[in-house]
């Protein structure tokens, strides 16, 4: 880390706007049945290319880092943790010439069971990895099969411990409602095996069947909106999924069980301890600016959302992308939408603060309805989803696009 | 050209069943007479609308002027009237046949004659038209003309041994045609000295030049600054230009005389001054007495077209008017719906006419539709004695009020392969037909004759038709009158509360079944909501069906895209689009389409 001596650059850098720092990394040992991320299966010479681009991409942004100070890293994929160590090292060489970073920043990698060994755990924790990210879905070896994933949940018991003896004392573990299979039963072992080791933090995300997967193929077309009872379609194998129904029984009973073990549920998908929470996601939701290296990679900066091309070689000097500049309009709308997702909702001062109205103002009717059709509360000067506004969340957040 | 000969003037039409190729062999003529290069063609040059090229039918008749050089040395003027082939439009043919003197009759080679084709060709008989049959598609490998001369002859009787078998899609032959035509059809009549005597057989509303009548010369002769008068309307107007028709252009010319065919235009901005079927004179020196004009044309169809969003109403208005301008048949006023607001009830000659305005109006005016269950016209008989016509069901007096009611009914002619009979009679039997008889036009090939409800045929019976016989039947109908019937109005009701806009008239013997279906169809149609919505069929206020929408469970992004917001809101912009799209029935969100689905209750 750069080590500001002189006090007065101290107080200069702190007086900086935070930035957030997303690098993701598109490779994988295979991908998985359900996955719609950019990540492909490499070689060894695509993967020492990419992070030769993304080092030169990091070190191009110098002149706009002078503007900010980094508070969180999040290293994302695809696999990161297929990296070479000394790949991984390259990358943060690079942050630490461009950026300057708050005292303790977040650092997270994604780590996958079976991709990594205590030499690539001491490497992350000697660069200042200090949060890891690792993927569990689920406990039960039958549904990891079918999701397509490279591990069994032996495979990831052992990764577990493993970074737990790296030092590693901030952990998420993700987990999958709605998989093919499941049953309540199965998800009760994964959440109590997953509770087991302890994890700071835990994600649960539904299985989401997207376009141009296998699993679109497999299962069909997936809309929450549309269609009554015939999801059940003939002729697919449509009925080894959950319906709806099961799924969010299967979500009511992870939150119970989580909240009943200590975890708080601060965001729609996400459960910490005390002081865990994922800043660098909670950043996204309250609108931190961040910017994004690698294919496909988001950025947030001066008012503007920029999207890297997602083709892997394309030219970094040619501007390729999507760029999208925030009205007053969409900055509001964003604030709403986003802010929502979390379980403390929008502060109705702050908004106002912001955008000089409120909240109740800008979007009258959305909130008259959500709050009559008890989607939506006001409790504590914050606006905020009921319990059953977290499973109808779009229904409320498109009523603020 | 004003020097043309009359005897060097042919004024025809091309009659045809649908996809006989009629619009191919217009296509093919004005290729050959060099009216457009081939550079310039593209297939079915008259149809000039999106809609028609794309659904490969006629839906306005089109008129256009070519000159052919005859093998013997001679100049022609062809004017070439083409005419929609579907059975809705058959008004339209009826007055292009009227500015014609003779007609080519296409039959396809290897579908041979079909009732459309039997339907045209009397109806240009009754015009006293010259009929010339051509064989057409004799490139198919299935093309039989032997037999379908022999067809045209035993089941039209008309002369078919030398008539001219073409491809029109190759230009096989298509010389023989117009030789052919010249011999057999014959060259018009009239008297250029004689006072002016012209019929109207469309006209068009062009924004610079006003009105554009499309009319026939009959007698007399017409030019820049005659004094016109239209005798039906009594409107008077000075011509500012006459022509003739280019091949998608207006090209004026000096004057039009006895037996031509052209267009004047005379500053009139409303079409109603020039109705179809009337007859232009000469005001300083007026004719004797009007040409007969044609049947006024009878709306078959109703519903009601409502703008998705209740701002545009104004909008549609304009569009409707814009489009009677055009379409003499479209009728329309105002209503208004509890759940679709302000909108007009149309009338229509049919249900593919009814789709034709409503994707014109969609695509050319850009406006979003909500359209209700079509509906025919019903007879009330009240108990007090008045006989009112009912286009709308929501106006069903209380049945306390009524004597009986009376439903129009047609007289159907259905062309079918022997094997097909018995499907083809189940269907009419389902759909309350009474059989009236069956002759055999050749050994394998049938003629049935039915009475049938109107209302049971405008949905899908040409589907439901075309799917029990492969393809093979064909049908024409015409209107019967009325005949009394035991007719139930069936109220549709979401959430409790009854949704005036989803009414409609059945007869009470299907009314239960008609429930059902409906319940079950509005029930895939309705996405799910935060409640449950009861979905229930009426009949007064005795509930006959029920389905039930049960309520949302979940609809959540609960997945981690990253930072890719974008993404996140494209999928919330894309819902909020879709609901509003939705039309509020009480707190019910229900999606336009639900609204026409009375229509698709027969899928098999």
């Amino acid at each position: 880390m750069t080590i500001v001596r002189d006090l007065k650059a101290r107080d200069k850098m702190n007086n900086l706007p935070q930035l957030e720092i997303y690098i993701h990394i598109p490779f994988c040992v295979r991908k998985c049945l359900y996955c719609d991320f950019l990540s492909y299966p490499s070689t060894q010479k695509e993967r020492r290319d990419y992070v030769i681009r993304l080092c030169e991409d990091i070190r191009a942004k110098k002149d706009l880092a002078l503007e900010y100070v980094v508070s969180t890293v999040f290293i994302g994929g695809g696999t990161p943790s297929l990296l070479e160590p000394d790949q991984i090292t390259e990358i943060f060489m690079a942050l630490r010439d461009t950026f300057c970073f708050v005292e303790s920043p977040e650092i997270t990698i994604e780590a996958n069971p079976k991709t990594f060994d205590e030499k690539k755990l001491k490497t992350w924790r000697n660069l200042g990895i200090n949060r890891l990210s690792i993927g569990l879905q689920s406990a039960n070896d039958n549904e990891l099969k079918l999701l397509g994933r490279i591990h069994t949940y032996e495979d990831f018991r052992a990764a577990f411990e493993m970074a737990r003896i790296a030092g590693f004392d901030n952990i998420n573990v993700d987990m999958m409602i709605g998989i093919p299979a499941q049953t309540m039963q199965s998800l009760k072992k994964t959440l109590s095996e997953g509770i087991s080791y302890n994890p700071e933090h835990i994600s649960v995300y539904s299985l989401i069947i997207e376009e141009g997967t296998p699993f679109y193929r497999i299962y069909g077309p997936q809309s929450a909106t549309a269609g009554c009872d015939n999801t059940k379609q003939k002729g697919t194998l449509w009925d080894e999924l959950p319906d709806e129904n099961a799924e969010r029984d299967m979500m009511h009973e992870a939150t119970r069980v989580l909240l009943e073990n200590g975890f708080e549920h601060y965001e729609i998908s996400n459960f910490a301890k005390c002081g865990f929470a994922c800043r660098h996601n909670i950043g996204y939701w309250e609108r931190i600016q961040y910017l994004g290296f690698g294919v496909g990679a988001a950025s947030l900066i001066k008012g503007c959302r920029y999207k890297n091309s997602e083709q892997i070689n394309s030219d970094p000097h040619e501007k390729v992308g999507e760029t999208e500049s925030l009205s007053l309009e969409d900055e509001m709308s964003e604030t709403m939408f986003l802010g929502l997702r979390m379980l403390k909702g929008v502060s109705l001062d702050e908004f106002k603060y912001k955008f000089n109205t409120s909240i109740q103002e800008a979007y009258p009717e959305a909130v008259e309805k959500n709050i009559k059709n008890g989607l939506l509360e006001i409790a504590h000067a914050r606006i905020r989803l009921t319990k059953r506004g977290l499973d109808l969340a779009n229904v409320v957040m498109s009523d603020f696009v | 050209m004003t020097d043309i000969l009359q005897d060097h003037i042919r004024n025809f039409c091309i009659i045809a069943h649908i996809d006989h190729g009629k619009s191919t062999l217009a296509d093919r003529i004005i290729e050959m007479t060099g009216l457009l290069t081939s550079r310039e063609m593209q297939a079915q040059v008259l149809d000039n609308m999106d809609l028609e090229r794309e659904r490969g039918i006629t839906i306005k008749a089109q008129a256009v002027r070519t000159i052919y050089k005859a093998k013997n040395g001679e100049e022609y003027v062809l004017n070439l009237i083409d005419t929609p082939g579907h059975v809705d439009f058959n008004y339209e043919v009826s007055r292009s046949l009227a500015a014609c003197d003779g007609a080519i009759l296409v039959v396809d080679a290897a579908q041979g004659v079909e009732a459309q084709t039997l339907a045209n060709v009397y109806l240009a008989l009754d015009h006293n038209l010259d009929v010339m049959p051509v064989i057409n598609k004799v490139d198919l490998p299935s093309a039989e003309p032997d037999r379908v001369a022999a067809e045209i002859e035993d089941i039209i009787g008309i002369e078919a041994q030398d008539a001219p078998r073409i491809s029109a899609k190759t230009g096989e032959n298509v010389d023989e045609v117009l030789e052919q035509l010249i011999s057999k059809i014959p060259p018009p009549k009239g008297d250029p000295g004689a006072p002016l005597q012209a019929l109207i057989f469309d006209s068009l509303y062009d924004s610079y030049k006003g009105v554009i009548v499309f009319c026939r010369v009959m007698e007399g002769k017409v030019k820049r600054g005659t004094p016109i008068l239209m005798m039906a309307t009594g409107k008077t107007a000075e011509v500012v230009e006459v022509g003739y028709f280019g091949a998608g252009q207006f090209i004026p010319s000096d004057e039009l005389s006895a037996g031509m065919v052209g267009y004047i235009t005379a500053s009139l901005k409303n079409v109603k001054d020039t109705r179809v079927g009337d007859t232009i004179t000469d005001s300083q020196r007026p004719c004797k007495e009007p040409l007969p004009g044609y049947k006024k044309v009878q709306s078959m169809v109703y519903c009601g077209m409502y703008p998705s969003d209740g701002a545009k109403y104004p909008d549609l208005r304009d569009a409707l008017e814009k489009l009677q301008l055009n379409d003499a048949s479209l009728k329309f006023e105002p209503e208004t719906s509890v759940a679709l607001g302000f909108g007009f009830r149309c009338g229509f000659l049919g249900l593919l006419h009814l789709e034709i305005i409503q994707e014109r109006l969609e695509r050319e005016y850009n406006l979003d539709l909500v359209t209700t269950a079509p509906s025919v016209i019903y007879l009330i008989h009240r108990t007090n004695g008045t006989v009112e016509e009912l286009t709308n069901p929501t106006n069903l007096p209380d049945p306390s009020e009524i004597e009986y009611m009376e439903e129009p009914v047609v007289k159907a002619e259905i062309m079918v392969t022997s094997e097909f009979i018995g499907q083809i009679m189940d269907l009419c039997q389902e759909r309350r037909g009474v059989y009236d008889g069956m002759e055999y036009l050749e050994e394998t090939r049938a003629l049935l004759r039915y009475h049938l409800p109107l209302n049971e045929i405008i949905y899908d019976f040409f589907d439901a038709l075309k799917s029990r016989s492969r393809g093979y039947a064909s049908f024409d109908y015409e209107l019967a009158g009325y005949e009394k019937s035991d007719l139930v109005k069936l109220d549709i009701l979401i959430n409790k509360e009854e949704v005036d806009a989803l009414s409609f008239i059945v007869h009470s013997s299907t009314a239960y079944e008609r429930g059902r279906k409906m319940c079950e169809k509005l029930k895939e149609e309705i996405p799910r909501q935060l409640f449950e919505i009861p979905i229930q069929a009426a009949i007064g206020s005795k509930i006959i069906a029920r389905e039930t929408v049960k309520a949302l469970r979940k609809d959540v992004l609960a997945k981690c895209y990253g930072g890719d917001i974008t993404r996140k809101k494209k999928l919330l912009e894309k819902q909020k689009e879709g609901k509003k799209r939705m039309r509020q029935v009480g707190n019910v969100d229900v999606p336009q389409k639900a609204f026409m689905s009375v229509l698709k209750l027969d899928d098999r």
